[in-house]
């Protein structure tokens, strides 16, 4: 009774977590939904007479596996997503059409295969005094050449994954004297600014780190919010941030409370004066270009 | 009762076949391998109880050991096409391709 009621609640859990998978947009997701029918699935199995598969589920699939998955995602970036480039033609319909056809033909033909009553696996629990023993017994016994091979399977695979993820070295490792010449070169050649990139703007009202940093001369720097922050958010208009200060900068210099200068701020040394006169013009509103604080490449392995 | 687990475990290797064919994100294609093995350890779990003998689980346990080994070099076969492509899609890595 119990297992039949842990079936009907959690089968359409599973089933639709396994559709959110396939069908979700952004990868994380994707393994969350699969996280989803993975503890169904192993409560599935506790409800199977099965308790030793119960944690082994949720220790290595759950646990490791699907943390391994996150890892890798973590590393090769969130934020791919699928291309939308079909390389032969109509292959995602008939994908479709030929796994519902898969499906339909499993159900009907495997599903209606089982004859006969559900012995159950009470009395094979119980023989060894437990389900863990009555497993190893088998395990070690008329099994134990499958499980000696499983040990060379997982050496072969932990070698494996080493030998993939190592990277020679092929050039010598930069020093910090050839990151500070190459920084200063760059800022000789292109005017790239040698220092840090500027912090995220803190207000009174947002010290959120998606905050652009106001310059002396009112204007935003978009370079002091991170790439990744930027591409999320969407480019929102971050002008109206400034416009409350413009404001009482324009009312405190009808006062004459403030001198009056040509422009608010330019007395002050501006990110522009910083470089050479002919990129001034450019650089003060660029938004894209990879700040001067950023590692050069090799610099992090 | 036990057919109710094969149909269920059917369809979850039905929508991870389907899955594994339309996604095109490398990552997304192999969670799905794993959502397949997955179904298949189901099918063999509710056997071993409608039969009454532990070799089904043992089964089961010996698909869990082989897809660790499996994920473990699959995804760093991922990271290293990753680093040499710079794309994770399953299109970009066509040289092979006849």
């Amino acid at each position: 009774m119990g297992a039949a009621v842990a079936f009907w609640l959690l089968a359409p859990v599973m089933v639709l977590g396994a559709l959110g998978m396939i069908l979700a947009r952004k990868p994380v997701h994707s393994a969350l939904c699969l996280a989803t029918v993975m503890i169904s699935l192993a409560v599935q199995y506790a409800a199977l007479d099965a308790p030793f598969l119960f944690a082994v589920q949720i220790i290595v699939y759950t646990g490791a596996i699907l943390m391994l998955f996150l890892f890798v995602l973590m590393l090769v970036g969130v934020d791919a997503a699928d291309s939308l480039v079909e390389t032969i033609r109509g292959q995602r319909p008939l994908a479709v059409l030929a796994g519902v056809g898969f499906g339909l033909l499993l159900v009907l033909a495997v599903g209606r295969a089982v004859v006969g009553p559900d012995i159950g696996l009470a009395a094979d629990n119980q023989a060894y005094g437990g389900n863990v023993q009555g497993l190893a017994n088998l395990i070690f016994t008329k099994y134990v050449i499958a499980f000696e091979a499983t040990s060379a399977l997982l050496i072969t695979a932990a070698v494996g994954a080493m030998v993939l993820a190592h990277r020679e070295r092929l050039t010598k490792r930069p020093t910090q004297g050839d990151l500070v010449g190459e920084r200063m070169r760059r800022y000789a050649e292109t005017g790239q600014h040698p220092g840090p990139l500027p912090t995220p703007g803190v207000y009174a009202r947002h010290n959120a780190v998606d905050t652009p940093a106001m310059l002396p001369d009112g204007s935003l720097s978009e370079l002091s919010v991170s790439a990744t922050l930027r591409r999320r958010s969407g480019q929102p208009d971050r002008r109206d941030l400034v416009r409350p200060i413009q404001r009482t900068v324009a009312e405190l210099q009808a006062d004459g409370e403030l001198p009056q200068v040509a422009k608010p701020g330019a007395a002050l040394t501006r990110r522009a004066d910083l470089l050479p006169p002919e990129d001034r013009q450019r650089s003060a509103h660029r938004g894209d270009t990879p700040g001067p604080g950023a590692e050069p490449d090799g610099g992090t392995e | 009762m036990t057919d109710h687990y094969i149909v269920l475990s059917a369809i979850l290797f039905a929508i991870g076949t389907v899955g594994f064919m339309t996604r095109r994100n490398a990552i997304v294609a192999f969670m799905c391998v794993e959502l397949m093995l997955n179904a298949s350890n189901l099918a063999l779990v509710a056997f071993s109880h409608k039969n009454g003998a532990l070799d089904g689980q043992i089964a089961a346990f010996f698909v869990m050991v082989v897809a660790a080994a499996e994920v473990v070099v699959g995804l760093a076969i991922i990271v290293t096409i990753f680093r040499t492509r710079r794309s994770a899609s399953i299109d970009d890595a066509n040289l092979l391709k006849f």
